[in-house]
């Protein structure tokens, strides 16, 4: 009996033991879409995560770095019950991801609400870069008005005089019709919104893209949907008809099976495979030996992510309970990012170029993608006028 | 020809070939569920299944209509098993089990479809007769591709009627759908011809996967969302009734495509574009559902219902 009670004892004493001695580590929450076609940007997204904190040694300020990844199923309110998760049960010192502005949007509150620094790595929706800006949050990538805003530009240059819109219907969907409103001088004879993310046949869409005979298109469609709506809109002839102009809808991650169809479509964007900088050359040689494809956008960000995050745990020692200092040495974006050094703005979204890309093919006879020009440079965004932070 | 005449003609040839998919789609939904009484929500999977069976065989063989042939078999052997193994421990249980047996189905092929091809999805290329645009009519240009694909599902619509209608098969087919228990009275092997049934349905919503697959890609979970449509089709066009279902997917098609193609231009009329690009997709979202809603109400057996239900 007594035998049992010790052991009883030994046993409880055993159960508290790791949490005294547990050596601190850094937590970080990672969340974003692993299930479903969207997978495979989540995984490019942690792929470069994963290669950022080898790259660090996987350690920050010292410590340890722990990671939890969480699948938001491409759904605003998953999204949110993992974010509550990760902050909650977890107690996460960051959280690092989101793809989708309106996963974003729903996911917001409960950080800001326990002060945990929240780094969207893709998502830009504009309310964030406007009034519903916060000192936690940080974006690595854009807001989303700024990508088509540079296409827009582009789209002046090449003289095209009126264009046909179309995108998803939701949040992200929204900000690049306006975007692209902002700097097109020229006439808009068409907008549409597609039914997101079920609709996949776009027809009826394409059908009235070519009765209206603009001088040009502008689509946006991330992930897979960029695949199906290019391959449909080759299939309706309509590639040597209307010249097509895109934002985020051509990528590496899309790339394989877009091949010969995205070949001269251009787009823009903050960061391209070969721009030409020591941090870049590294991250992408090194992607591409780990795992064996070639890294996107998003994994660029991703990847910038860690670094921000790491530069704001150096800085205070590791001590990550002081948020105002960390916060601070955020918003310097004092690191080697792998677009080139960026600026923040007061809303925390970087003041960066923005890239003319274009599909070529390249030595091997694959398709890839390549810089052609700057066509803005040190671009921020319009909502931060409404931003309160100052 | 006026270009307004030009748009109306090719959505109505979008909403015809959209139409004939949902009925590709529905029609063995709507056998299995009137000769089996089986809710089969796995369904679904065997559509994905065709359009990931093209894609592969098709890469393999080099020819797109022998990886689709060879598609359509697969899909045949992957649907017979199912039913062995897994489907026909439903029957006679509840609809409730049903749901959740061939809901956890899905799941199943879901998972076997990353584990076997990866999560990234597959891409089916057209042959070059097919790839780009033909001039169908003066001034009229329409993807070659989807004018095949019309041209095809018409051939198997009365294809199945013919069997349906003219075979012995088809004979016990629609006296299954008509009365199950006498079908099986009289003698017939209920299980062969249920196994048989089951198949064929799975092939053909292989069939509108494969067919599909070009436009699509062959990506996970493409089912599921198909699936809900096709429902709604044969809920108008009357459980069990081959007719039924035709004619409610043409009219689904339609009635979908147009609605999405012109209201918002009907609501810019009345309100401004901001108000109308926010309500017009929502509201032909939900156009087949509210005609789906009449229905029910106004003939809740469906519109073309099996006779003897």
């Amino acid at each position: 009996m007594n035998k049992t009670l010790v052991a009883a004892g030994a046993l409880l004493a055993g159960l508290s033991l790791p949490a005294v001695a547990q050596q601190r580590s850094i937590k970080i929450g990672f969340v974003s879409t692993f299930s479903g076609p969207p997978a495979v940007i989540g995984a490019d997204m942690r792929n470069s995560f994963e290669l950022a904190l080898d790259h660090l040694g996987r350690t920050m300020g010292g410590l340890p770095i722990e990671v939890i990844y969480e699948d938001d199923q491409q759904k605003p309110e998953v999204g949110k019950q993992k974010t509550e998760k990760l902050i909650l049960s977890d107690h996460v010192d960051f959280i690092v991801g989101y793809i989708w502005s309106n996963v974003l949007l729903a996911s917001l509150k409960p950080a800001i609400d326990s002060k945990t620094i929240l780094i969207s790595a893709n998502a830009g929706p504009s309310q964030i870069a406007g009034e519903l800006c916060s000192p936690y949050f940080f974006s690595t990538s854009w807001q989303n008005d700024q990508t088509p805003a540079a296409v827009g530009l582009f789209m002046n240059q090449k003289g095209v005089k009126n264009t046909y819109l179309i995108g998803p219907n939701y949040a992200a969907g929204k900000d690049m019709m306006v975007g692209v409103k902002a700097t097109f001088k020229g006439k808009i004879v068409g907008e549409e919104y597609t039914r997101w993310p079920d609709q996949l046949d776009f027809s009826a869409e394409l059908s009235k893209v070519r009765a209206a005979k603009p001088d040009a298109a502008f689509a946006f469609y991330p992930g897979a949907a960029g695949v199906q709506f290019l391959n449909q809109y080759v299939q309706a002839g309509l590639k040597g008809q209307v010249p097509l102009y895109t934002a985020f809808t051509i990528d590496e991650t899309t790339l394989p099976r877009q091949g010969e169809n995205a070949i001269g479509i251009p787009g823009a964007q903050q960061w391209v495979n070969d721009l030409p900088n020591d941090a870049n050359r590294k991250f992408v040689a090194d992607y591409k030996a780990k795992y064996k494809a070639s890294p996107s956008f998003y994994g660029a960000q991703t990847y910038d992510a860690a670094l921000l995050v790491n530069s704001a745990v150096v800085a205070v020692k590791g001590d990550v309970a002081r948020k105002a200092d960390m916060i601070k040495t955020m918003e310097k974006a004092d690191f080697a990012s792998v677009r080139g050094s960026y600026r923040y703005g007061n809303n925390h979204f970087p003041i960066q170029n923005f890239y003319l890309q274009d599909v070529v093919k390249g030595p091997d006879g694959t398709v890839v993608l390549k810089t052609v020009a700057t066509v803005v440079k040190d671009d921020q965004d319009v909502f931060h006028d409404k931003c309160a932070m100052k | 020809m006026r270009d307004e005449v030009i748009l109306l003609i090719e959505q109505c040839l979008n909403g015809l070939q959209f139409g004939l998919l949902l009925f590709l789609l529905a029609a063995g939904l709507t056998l299995v569920f009137g000769i089996m009484d089986l809710v089969n929500l796995a369904h679904g999977s065997f559509y994905m299944l065709g359009a990931y069976f093209a894609a592969t065989f098709a890469a393999l063989t080099g020819s797109f209509v022998l990886g689709g042939v060879l598609a359509l078999a697969a899909t045949l052997v992957v649907g017979m098993a199912a039913e062995l193994i897994a489907i026909r421990k439903l029957y006679g249980r509840d609809h409730l089990d049903h749901v959740l047996g061939t809901f956890g189905l899905i799941l199943f092929f879901n998972e076997l479809v990353r584990l076997v091809w990866g999560p990234a999805g597959m891409n089916l290329p057209l042959p070059p007769y097919l790839g780009g645009a033909i001039e169908i009519l003066p001034g009229v240009y329409y993807p070659a591709y989807r004018i095949a694909v019309i041209a095809a599902a018409l051939m198997i619509a009365l294809l199945l009627y013919l069997v349906v209608m003219r075979t012995r098969v088809g004979m016990l087919i629609r006296a299954g759908a008509s009365n199950r228990e006498m079908v099986g009275a009289l003698g017939i092997n209920v299980q062969l011809l249920y196994t048989f049934v089951f198949g064929a349905g799975a092939a053909l919503a292989g069939l509108a996967g494969l067919i599909q697959a070009p436009i699509l890609t062959a990506h996970i979970g493409m089912g599921e969302n198909i699936l809900i449509v096709a429902l709604v089709v044969i809920i108008i066009g009357g459980v069990g009734s081959i007719r039924g279902a035709f004619m409610a997917a043409i009219f689904v098609g339609i009635v979908d495509t147009v609605g999405r193609a012109f209201l918002p231009d009907l609501f810019r009329l009345v309100m401004t574009p901001a108000a109308a690009s926010t309500l017009a997709p929502a509201l032909s979202s939900m156009l087949i559902y509210v005609v789906m809603a009449i229905v029910l109400v106004v003939r809740p057996q469906g519109l073309f219902p099996v006779d003897g239900k």
